[in-house]
């Protein structure tokens, strides 16, 4: 049995079970990792000294029935812009140099409370910016099904390293589709929840209105599993939401009988949509209607104003953001400076890549005087008005379903040269974000060079419910999740 | 053709509550540098600021007690800026929607003049650190403890013209935030802090002038200064024929000189919007009713209360209401002994010498309310004399509540001879013993009257009775 490849409630009942020791657990997966990870390139930084030390102690709990936690000993991989106390936490960015938290973000918490075992930081764009994994400062992560492909991004690092099984789930963060784009690019499922719904304490920020942490996993049930554990209110944020889940996992009963869909024609028509995506998606619907849902064709017209003003709300939030990395307290530090104003502009100069910086300047244009309203304010009336559509649209209808992404993962070194069109990849997924819903991608199709195509499931705020539902029973008559990329 | 002085004042006040505004250190004054800090507020990557509830209970009972209207819907603002002693970069603040706004206050400045200053709105914010910059060694080092402490600043309206306006407001504010319990306000620890917009017209003219504001201005006595100096810099300079730039100027106090730290034209853009991290705040009518009705008796109202119904001048109760301990010590003194003109004597007499002498903030004074009782009780009953009396009062002022005034007055024999007999005895000596002062007083020298008193009184080892003394005196000489 291959444990790397298990799903984590496999591995997790497995190990209840004691068919499988948590320490072999932890062991395969770096196995698979000093196996594979020198082509993908996923993870920024491994821990595993204390990993296996974990793996003991969480041992003793199980066994003493104190841990009783459906992943209790499975192995969690976790993207490098969540903070993880006394483990290097970089962003993938030179600026934050070989910064340690000291303290641990609360899903950590609440992931090691359930038993779960941190093994290594995932490699992602530098802050959480791209759609590629292209800038990180460690190099990019290559697509397990074509190693002269992207991932996607930013959380490249996790969905590539579950779709190697070089992890057995992951935890990303989404502020624009960076759990879903990268999800759908490497055939893996990867869920972004309602904004609030998991506490955003302990996760770098990006852009703080729209950042979300999720999980990527190998199929809807784990993802069930993983928001089980992992949301909920918190009071580190204030931001965090109630919720009425219960059990995620326990809801999951594959009845999507009644529920009523809807299809939005403008992401359908899109210019730049591949045929091979349009049609994959299409058949997600058509085996959603098979299985006793209603579907029908909505419209979003709001589509094009939604890139323009997430690059907006997004670079203005970051520009502030980003602004506490300036050499004084902790990370890099340029060398050789000349008092205050020198430090932080060389620090700054040195320590970002070029895609950070270049939104770091476009968020404080956006932001300065004279230029808010015709902008920034501009941009949250956008919001506004894109929220208040989705609203209605969830007044007639349980969920909408579309493409992740117009295509699938491009070549390496593509994109960035033609950053409009890197921006247009995130056309399906950023107004989620917007809107703060919550979105799923399911795989759901290959296209002619054997590339990943991925559905996105949408549902109004806090209907996790439906959304994991839907995809469950996706998943149960399919078999597209259980596909695997085969590293040479 | 004379000059008008036009200010305006923002006044920032640290609240006292004992947690920060969004994380759970203590506010406490002092400590060793960043020991009174957390991942939060030092901004540490992936934290997150969660709003203390008590910070907006305080401010909304600010508000209340300067007659603002309350914003129900309130957000906090970021204010970006690049400076070591603010760790996240941004300070979160209020700009758009200040939680409180076009309020009043009444003030009276030391000569009596009363007014009342409009207060144009209130926010929340927090505070920055420290720096500490250690020329010889070209260091500078950061303490953080107070990144995070709640603050109030307070905008007034240009509504002052003089020096004394602005220190009789600082004043008042400072009395009510103590009333409120919501801040110390100690210009000392930087608990309250004041800049000074001013500008000048000649006399007559409706336009404002073109404004500087002046920051760091460390005491009363400096604030003074300041104005002064500002103003005074700006009049020469119209007189001159020059212009005003408006700006942002630090007062040095060693220098006693206002020094230009920015012009207009370089000013910050601070890049303003809405914090992400808080969700938008709603002030319910029910919460702002609630804290309206736990708000303390006020300054105001104590006056009133202190004139009309316990009889003390104007002056006498302006000056004890004027601050809370005072206001507290008065009221529960009275409360044993019910001797209010006398008890108010002894605290604008006594306590506030006593304490000036031992250099003691009023807050410092300890004095026993129920030993003051007993004591004002001897006095009032005549027991000692007064001056026997301010000798007991040094020892009353530190005692603690144990003491026991009448026993101190039996043990030290120090109870006022009020026999007649014997004090006419005591006259009759002394006038035999000074026959000078005898012919002194028939040649028409009335002031050996007083002298030949003190002689009495020193006979009787300072417990004479003044009255009596004066009284057989004067008997005894107009019978010679």
């Amino acid at each position: 049995m291959d444990i790397a490849k298990m799903t984590a409630l496999e591995l997790g009942k497995a190990i209840k079970n004691k068919e499988i020791s948590v320490k072999d657990a932890v062991l395969s997966v770096f196995d698979a990792i000093e196996k594979k990870d020198k082509d993908i390139n996923a993870y920024v930084s491994l821990c595993k000294e204390e990993a296996i030390k974990k793996a003991d102690e969480i041992q003793k709990k199980i066994d003493d029935g104190s841990l009783s936690s459906p992943i209790a000993g499975v192995p969690v991989s976790i993207k490098d812009n969540i903070c993880t106390k006394g483990i290097k936490t970089t962003c993938s960015s030179k600026i934050l140099g070989d910064f340690k938290p000291p303290y641990n973000a609360t899903v950590i918490e609440k992931l090691e409370n359930a038993g779960a075992i941190v093994i290594g930081k995932l490699n992602m764009d530098e802050f959480a910016m791209g759609s590629t994994s292209e800038t990180s400062y460690y190099g990019p992560t290559k697509n397990p099904w074509d190693l002269n492909k992207v991932p996607g991004g930013s959380s490249g690092g996790a969905a590539a390293a579950v779709a190697a099984d070089e992890a057995i789930f992951s935890l990303g963060s989404d502020t624009g589709g960076s759990i879903r784009q990268p999800a759908s690019y490497c055939g893996v499922t990867g869920f972004k929840p309602t904004y609030g719904t998991v506490s955003r304490y302990g996760l770098i920020a990006y852009a703080s209105s729209l950042d979300q942490i999720g999980p990527i996993a190998k199929d809807v049930k784990d993802c069930a599993a993983i928001m089980d554990i992992i949301s909920g209110k918190d009071k580190f944020d204030g931001t965090s939401l109630d919720n009425d889940f219960n059990s995620l996992l326990d809801s999951l009963n594959g009845d999507v009988k009644g529920m009523k869909i809807g299809l939005p024609k403008e992401c359908f028509e899109t210019e730049g949509l591949d045929a091979s995506v349009k049609e994959s998606v299409l058949n997600v619907a058509d085996k959603l209607k098979e299985l006793g849902a209603t579907v029908e064709e909505i419209s979003l017209p709001f589509i094009d104003y939604v890139i323009p003003a997430y690059y907006i709300i997004a670079s203005a939030e970051a520009s502030s953001n980003l602004s506490r990395f300036d050499g004084v307290k902790y990370g890099f530090r340029a060398e050789n400076i000349e008092g205050i104003n020198d430090l932080y502009c060389a620090t700054r100069s040195e320590g970002f890549g070029s895609e950070v910086k270049k939104r770091i300047l476009l968020g404080t244009f956006v932001l300065s005087s004279g230029y808010y309203d015709a902008y920034y304010q501009k941009a949250l009336k956008v919001k506004a008005i894109i929220k208040k559509h989705f609203d209605e649209v969830f007044e007639k209808y349980d969920l909408i379903i579309c493409p992740t992404a117009p295509t699938t993962a491009p070549e390496i070194g593509k994109s960035l040269s033609d950053p409009l069109k890197m921006y247009l990849s995130d056309i399906f997924t950023v107004s989620v974000n917007i809107a703060g819903l919550p979105g799923l991608n399911v795989p759901c199709g290959f296209d002619k060079n054997n590339m990943p195509i991925g559905a996105q499931i949408i549902g109004q705020r806090l209907s996790e419910k439906k959304v994991l539902n839907a995809g469950y029973a996706y998943q149960q008559n399919t078999d597209y999740h259980k596909m695997k990329a085969e590293v040479k | 053709m004379s000059w008008e002085i036009i200010m305006g004042i923002e006044v920032h006040v640290e609240l006292s509550t004992k947690t920060k505004a969004f994380c759970s250190c203590t506010t406490q004054f002092g400590g060793d540098a960043n020991t009174h800090c957390c991942p939060i507020c030092t901004g540490m990557p992936g934290t997150l600021p969660v709003l203390n509830k008590k910070v907006l209970e305080y401010a909304i009972k600010s508000g209340l007690a300067l007659n603002c209207s309350i914003t129900q819907y309130n957000k906090f603002d970021r204010k970006n800026y690049f400076y070591p002693d603010l760790p996240k970069a941004y300070q979160i603040s209020q700009l758009y929607l200040p939680f409180a706004q076009n309020g009043s206050i009444d003030i009276t400045t030391k000569n009596g003049d009363k007014k009342t200053i409009r207060i144009h709105e209130i926010h929340m914010e927090e505070d920055a650190g420290k720096l500490t910059h250690i020329a010889e060694k070209g260091i500078s080092y950061a303490d953080y403890n107070r990144c995070g402490v709640p603050l109030l600043e307070i905008v007034s309206e240009p509504d002052f013209r003089s020096s004394d306006e602005v220190i009789a407001y600082l004043e008042k504010l400072k009395s009510t935030f103590e009333y409120l319990e919501i801040s110390d306000c100690k210009m000392q620890e930087g608990s309250m802090r004041a800049d000074v917009n001013l500008s000048v017209r000649k006399v007559g003219e409706t336009e404002f002038g073109t404004r500087t504001e002046m920051k760091n201005i460390g005491s009363f006595k400096a604030i003074e200064k300041a104005i002064e100096y500002e103003s005074k810099r700006q009049i020469e300079a119209i007189e001159n024929g020059e212009e005003i730039i408006q700006e942002t100027r630090r007062w040095d106090e060693a220098l006693g000189k206002s020094i230009s730290m920015r012009s207009k034209e370089n000013a910050q853009d601070y890049r303003y919007f809405p914090e992400p991290d808080i969700p938008p705040i709603y002030i319910s009518d029910e919460m702002i009713n609630e804290i309206k009705s736990t708000l303390p008796e006020m300054a105001e109202t104590k006056k009133e209360k202190y004139i009309n119904h316990y009889g003390l001048s104007e002056y006498d109760a302006n000056i004890i209401t004027s601050n809370k301990t005072l206001a507290k010590l008065f009221e529960e003194t009275n409360s044993y002994c019910n001797e209010p003109k006398e008890v108010a004597n002894w605290i604008l007499g006594q306590v506030l010498y006593l304490a000036g002498n031992k250099n003691l903030e009023y807050e410092e004074i300890k004095i026993s309310p129920k030993v003051f009782a007993d004591f004002v009780t001897v006095i009032a009953k005549g027991t000692v004399n007064r001056k026997t009396g301010r000798d007991i009062f040094e020892i009353v002022f530190d005692a603690d509540e144990t003491f026991d005034v009448n026993k101190y007055i039996a043990d030290n024999n120090l109870a006022m001879v009020n026999d007649d007999g014997a004090a006419k005895e005591i006259v009759k000596q002394v006038i035999e013993q000074n026959p000078q002062s005898v012919e002194d007083f028939k040649a028409g020298k009335t002031r050996v009257v007083g002298f030949l008193i003190g002689q009495c009184m020193k006979a009787l080892k300072g417990k004479g009775n003044p009255e009596t003394l004066s009284k057989l005196v004067n008997e005894e000489l107009s019978k010679l």
